[in-house]
């Protein structure tokens, strides 16, 4: 059999943020260390991050520190986190900031010559480290340039389609070239997961083509579970138009410098939408929003910097009742509140964006803007400590990990997150290979499988054109299991995927294997089908409202439902089976924050 | 408010390959790379094409439009008249894998070769400090997205494939811009900078400037001040002498 | 060194140069897809260049219409032989009588010129097409740009640059002389002195715009938080530099214009407009 082969200590799949910093981690640790991404290095979706890195520096408030960040991150996921991730986030992130300087970034300063940070929603102190509105950008750069530094390999526009695995656990992973469709195996002890989100399995999305759930799905078959799958964070502000831009973010950064959010009638509607669990620290007056602009210490917050769940539902509202704007958003504002010199000064890829994408000048005119599916807070279960999962030698961090973030995510949190628990599972991992090492072998049965699987869409005739499967799946998840939910319609959405399942399993792509995008989806697909069935299925078991997650047949957060989590793993007959389990509770000394008024 | 437009697309690999004649339904606001995804969906399905964020971030989607490099996802169609033939082909400098796919690889092997940021020590208290001013020199090329349009519109290594050996092409000369302005390195990357990365070559034409989709002033803030930096090391006698008498640090 | 994982052949293979394909490359035929008048943006380069030349060497070889009281020709000033028509500056030495005053003169400001970034830019895309326009293909075989002799000389920029300066001075000097009249007093104005006041301020704007001057003055640091002073001068300098092309242009024409205005008062088809 023609096939590429590899040993490594540790496989770290995706190249985003995550994946970069644990190839760092394992590298320091002495592993030999391979990163394989889909796409070029340097392109992964991390780029898209705008707002910023969270991290208590106290650069600007020396009241932050990592109980305050820790409390707001709990708060934001509505005590659904896990605490220990959520501490171990908010105690090390100013550390990961300040390494990113010793490997080159440039941040944004502060008149003492600090790191400056800027304000975001759901945060109580300005605490995002950022460049502009290109912070991602910034942190992909600087973690591509250390890991080439080092030495890493990395193999670029390569797919993993299976983890392998004996009865220890991990052996290596299964992948093909995109560019000329030849096999590659890599055998090695750790395989550490950091494969980004599941944004493809929605129609409107600020997710590129590599957001197909591949590491939850790799991680669901390989044995792992999956926790938290209903919550899918839908951006409150994402691009409506034109069409084909629908979707693209618009950085919540325009509303922390002073954008608002407007319905057709011209009115500041966030005001009547603050709920009672933020009304303490909200602004209740236009006058008092605008006054924390400028004095944030006796002012409380506007009302368009709640968390992002709040917000993308209140649009959403909004529009339902008829007071959207002509494309079926509402407006952003910025261009009537600030010079338009400090609006190219402060968001120059916004304004680059709206110019070039859309023919907008946000200096003039507000935008539209609408609700965009963002970030799922589901992901692999692991360890808070070492990012380990169930199966031994697989580990995940960022977005593919779930736990971190609850129901819900601050912005600014992913940034943070992909650098404290890419660290810890890249270390983790090279410490997992260390005591195996030796101790792996490919399965060669398990090759030809993993081979035949590949290739099957080849060997079928006359089935479907993987594109229009792909796009009637999407369909599906919007209507269906978008940002408002019935049990009706969960369950009219697990029908359907069982139907396209059907329809996957017969897909038939022309052409041969050189760079075939047509294949390449097709191989991506089966990813995407298993987790939607994972958020449908957890949907519809998750009977209240919480974060991300919104059923308007139980619209109130239920307090039975704080303390249980929901977990995917794999049925026996490949489906996806749900089961719940009790939220690990947090430490009396961690409680105690909690119990103080904000 | 949809029309029937005409595109050309090369299709082919290493071996051979030509141009395509397609004609695709286009839509209000669309930009050439949603065409091209009607394209894939409808009519090619196996035309290849990267691609990534659709938002002009990530620089994956580089190609030459009507003869111009360009990201797909930043031409927007109303800058073609509808009986305009729109030509879509891969970038010239680079070795074609497969239709609008090209081989990069000479660009990620460059990279490997620049010296690693080399910081001073931290202050006491573990922060670095830098102003605002000193830093936005070096964040200008830090805003490169790395779509090698520039390093494909260069005639250095676009006319003259030989020179790829000793010429890095504009994408690295303003890494060792940024690098060498950086408030916090330590290293002298000039003589590398001439020798080995053929900062010579560059006859500051201007290409690049001109497709860089960031607006990075490549030649004007990067290179030029980049040559000026050699001069003073190597063709500065005055520059030479004081460094040698008054010992004084570069700065 | 290398990190990224090896993909098929990362060995470089020569190429042809005239924009045929090198080995691997996508095989198009046409030297470029460009569909917009690329061309003529070279060719008014080359007009306009070559018009200049030609009106400057015959000017310079002319050796004679350059003066006319209290106005002296830029292309002839410092006028340093004592061949000179006029009185303005000391003169030094005598030269041969077949090469004109100006031929001393120009070597500096056609060295600046020639060796400047903006001009070096022009000349080689529309002289030496190398390239005639972006993503046009040169028609040259091999190419090396401004890594060996002569083209390494480029790199002297600055030292016509310093020089450079010393004429701008003598030609403002030349510019507060012409506030005298034809009998040396003082208090006089025409349009003349416009003139060369105009030449000696485009001047100016053209070498304190220049790429090696923003360096000097400030551009060569890494820090400038602490020069304040030199930020502030980089700073002025690189406002002015953005529009260095600007300046290249209109100071260019402004030199010729200056000299045109002289040579016809000189020559008396015109009277010198006077103001007070």
């Amino acid at each position: 059999m023609e096939l590429e082969r590899h040993t490594y200590d540790v496989v770290v799949v995706g190249a985003g943020g995550a994946g970069l910093r644990a190839a760092i981690a394992a590298h320091e640790a002495g592993a030999r260390t391979a990163v394989v991404c889909k796409s070029l290095l340097g392109k992964a979706h991390t780029v898209m991050a705008e707002g910023g890195i969270a991290a208590a520096m106290a650069n600007l408030y020396p009241e932050d520190n990592w109980q305050v960040h820790f409390r707001d991150t709990m708060r934001g996921g509505k005590m659904l986190n896990h605490w220990r991730m959520a501490q171990l986030h908010a105690q090390e992130a100013p550390d990961r900031v300040r390494e990113l300087e010793d490997w080159g970034a440039l941040f944004d300063r502060t008149p003492d010559g600090l790191i400056s940070q800027r304000d975001f929603g759901g945060h109580r102190f300005a605490r995002l480290a950022h460049v502009g509105d290109r912070t991602g950008l910034e942190l992909i750069r600087t973690l591509q340039q250390r890991t080439v530094a080092l030495g890493v390999d990395v193999f670029m526009e390569c797919t993993v389609t299976r983890l392998l695995t004996d009865a220890e656990g991990i052996t290596g992973a299964f992948g093909y070239w995109r560019e000329s469709g030849r096999f590659v195996a890599w055998q090695a002890p750790s395989v550490v997961l950091a494969t980004g989100g599941i944004g493809k399995a929605y129609k409107v999305t600020s997710n590129s083509w590599e957001y197909t759930g591949d590491g939850h799905s790799l991680a669901l078959q390989a044995g792992a579970g999956l926790v938290n799958m209903e919550f899918v964070q839908f951006h409150p502000t994402g691009m409506v138009w034109p069409p084909s831009v629908r979707g693209i973010l618009v950085t919540e950064s325009v509303r922390g410098d002073g954008g608002v959010l407007r319905n057709s009638a011209g009115n500041r509607f966030m005001f009547d939408y603050i709920p009672d669990f933020f009304r303490k620290e909200t602004a209740e007056t236009e006058d008092e929003a605008d006054r924390w602009y400028t004095d944030k210490k006796n002012n409380r917050r506007p009302p368009e910097l709640l968390p992002r769940d709040e917000v993308a539902r209140a649009i959403n509202s909004e529009v339902k009742a008829g007071r959207g704007s002509p494309h079926g958003g509402v407006f952003l504002d910025i261009a009537s509140r600030r010079p338009a010199d400090y609006i190219r000064r402060r968001l120059p890829s916004m304004y680059h964006q709206f110019k070039e994408l859309a023919d907008v000048d946000i200096t003039a005119e507000p935008m539209e803007v609408g609700p965009t599916c963002h970030y799922v807070m589901g992901g692999v279960e692991v360890d808070p400590d070492t990012a380990a999962a169930r199966v031994p030698g697989l580990f995940a961090a960022g977005e593919v990990a779930g736990g971190m973030h609850g129901s819900n995510r601050l912005g600014g949190n992913s940034l943070s997150d992909l650098l404290v628990f890419g660290r810890r599972a890249g270390a983790a991992a090279a410490e997992h290979a260390e005591k195996r090492a030796g101790l792996v072998e490919l399965a060669e049965q398990a090759l030809a499988d993993a081979r035949t699987a590949a290739l099957a869409p080849f060997e079928r005739e006359g089935g479907e054109n993987p594109y229009a499967v792909q796009s009637d799946l999407q369909q599906t998840m919007q209507e269906l299991v978008g940002i408002i939910r019935t049990a009706p319609e969960l369950e009219r959405a697990l029908e359907r995927i069982a139907v396209l399942r059907r329809r996957v399993a017969a897909l038939s792509v022309e052409g041969h294997r050189q760079y075939n995008p047509g294949w390449h989806l097709a191989l991506d697909l089966p990813h995407v089908l298993l987790v939607s069935e994972c958020i449908a299925r957890a949907a519809l078991a998750r009977e209240e409202s919480r974060g991300g997650h919104t059923r308007d047949d139980f619209p109130a957060t239920d307090p039975e439902w704080g303390h249980i989590t929901l977990v995917c793993t794999r049925a026996a007959d490949g489906g996806v089976t749900l089961s719940r389990q009790p939220l690990p509770q947090m430490p009396p000394e961690l409680a105690e924050i909690f119990a103080e008024a904000p | 408010m949809s029309y029937d437009a005409t595109f050309r697309v090369w299709r082919g690999d290493a071996s051979g390959g030509d141009l395509q004649t397609y004609t695709v339904p286009v839509n209000e606001g669309e930009v050439v790379l949603d065409v091209i995804h009607r394209l894939q969906a409808t009519q090619a399905g196996d035309l290849a094409v990267r691609w990534n964020c659709k938002a002009g971030k990530c620089g994956s989607c580089s190609a030459e439009v009507n003869g111009r490099p360009r990201l797909m996802c930043l031409t927007r169609m109303n800058t073609f008249t509808e009986d305009e033939t729109v030509t879509v082909t891969p970038l010239r400098t680079f070795p074609v894998v497969r239709d609008l796919v090209t081989d990069v690889s000479y660009n990620y092997q460059k990279a490997a070769q620049i010296p690693a940021f080399t910081p001073r020590p931290r202050d006491a208290d573990g922060n670095h400090r830098m102003q605002q001013v000193d830093v936005e020199r070096p964040q200008e090329f830090r805003k490169c997205i790395e779509c090698w349009l520039c390093q494909d519109t260069c005639h250095v290594i676009r006319d003259h494939d030989e020179n790829k050996r000793a010429f890095a092409g504009p994408r690295f000369l303003i890494r060792l811009a940024e690098l060498d302005m950086h408030p916090l390195d330590v290293r002298d990357r000039r003589d590398a900078a001439q020798e080995e990365f053929g900062l010579g070559y560059c006859n500051i034409t201007k290409c690049c400037s001109e497709v860089c989709p960031e607006g990075i002033h490549l030649t004007d803030n990067g290179i030029i001040p980049l040559k000026e930096r050699v001069v003073d090391r190597r063709y500065d006698p005055i520059t030479w002498l004081g460094s040698k008498i008054r010992r004084r640090p570069r700065d | 060194m290398t990190t990224t994982a090896s993909r098929g052949s990362g060995a470089v293979s020569a190429g042809r140069g005239k924009g045929e394909a090198a080995p691997g490359r996508a095989a198009i035929a046409a030297r470029t897809l460009r569909t917009d008048r690329w061309w003529v943006a070279p060719l008014i380069t080359v007009v306009v260049l070559v018009a200049f030349v030609a009106y400057s060497s015959l000017r310079a070889f002319q050796n004679a219409h350059y003066f006319s009281e209290p106005y002296i020709s830029p292309f002839y000033s410092p006028c340093l032989t004592t061949a000179c028509e006029g009185d303005t500056f000391p003169e030094l030495f005598t030269g041969p009588a077949w090469i004109s005053p100006a031929i001393y003169i120009l070597l500096v400001p056609l060295g600046f010129r020639l060796t400047c970034y903006y001009y070096r830019k022009a000349y080689y895309r529309s002289f030496w097409l190398s390239p005639p326009a972006c993503a046009v293909a040169e028609p040259h075989r091999r190419y090396t740009g401004e890594t060996r002799f002569p083209l390494i000389l480029q790199n002297a920029h600055r030292y016509f640059f310093y020089l450079g300066l010393v004429f701008n001075v003598i030609l403002t000097y030349d510019a507060v002389l012409a506030f005298r009249d034809g009998e040396g007093r003082w208090g006089h104005m025409g349009l003349g002195t416009l003139v060369l006041l105009a030449n000696a301020v485009l001047l100016w704007l053209y070498s304190l715009s220049c790429h090696s001057c923003r360096h000097i003055v400030g551009g060569r640091l890494n820090s400038f938080s602490r020069h304040p002073l030199r930020y502030r001068y980089w700073t002025v300098v690189s406002r002015l530099n953005a529009h260095h092309m600007r300046w290249a242009w209109i100071s260019l024409f402004g030199v010729a214009f200056a000299d045109l205005y002289v040579l016809l008062l000189a020559t008396g088809t015109l009277t010198d407009p006077r103001f007070f």
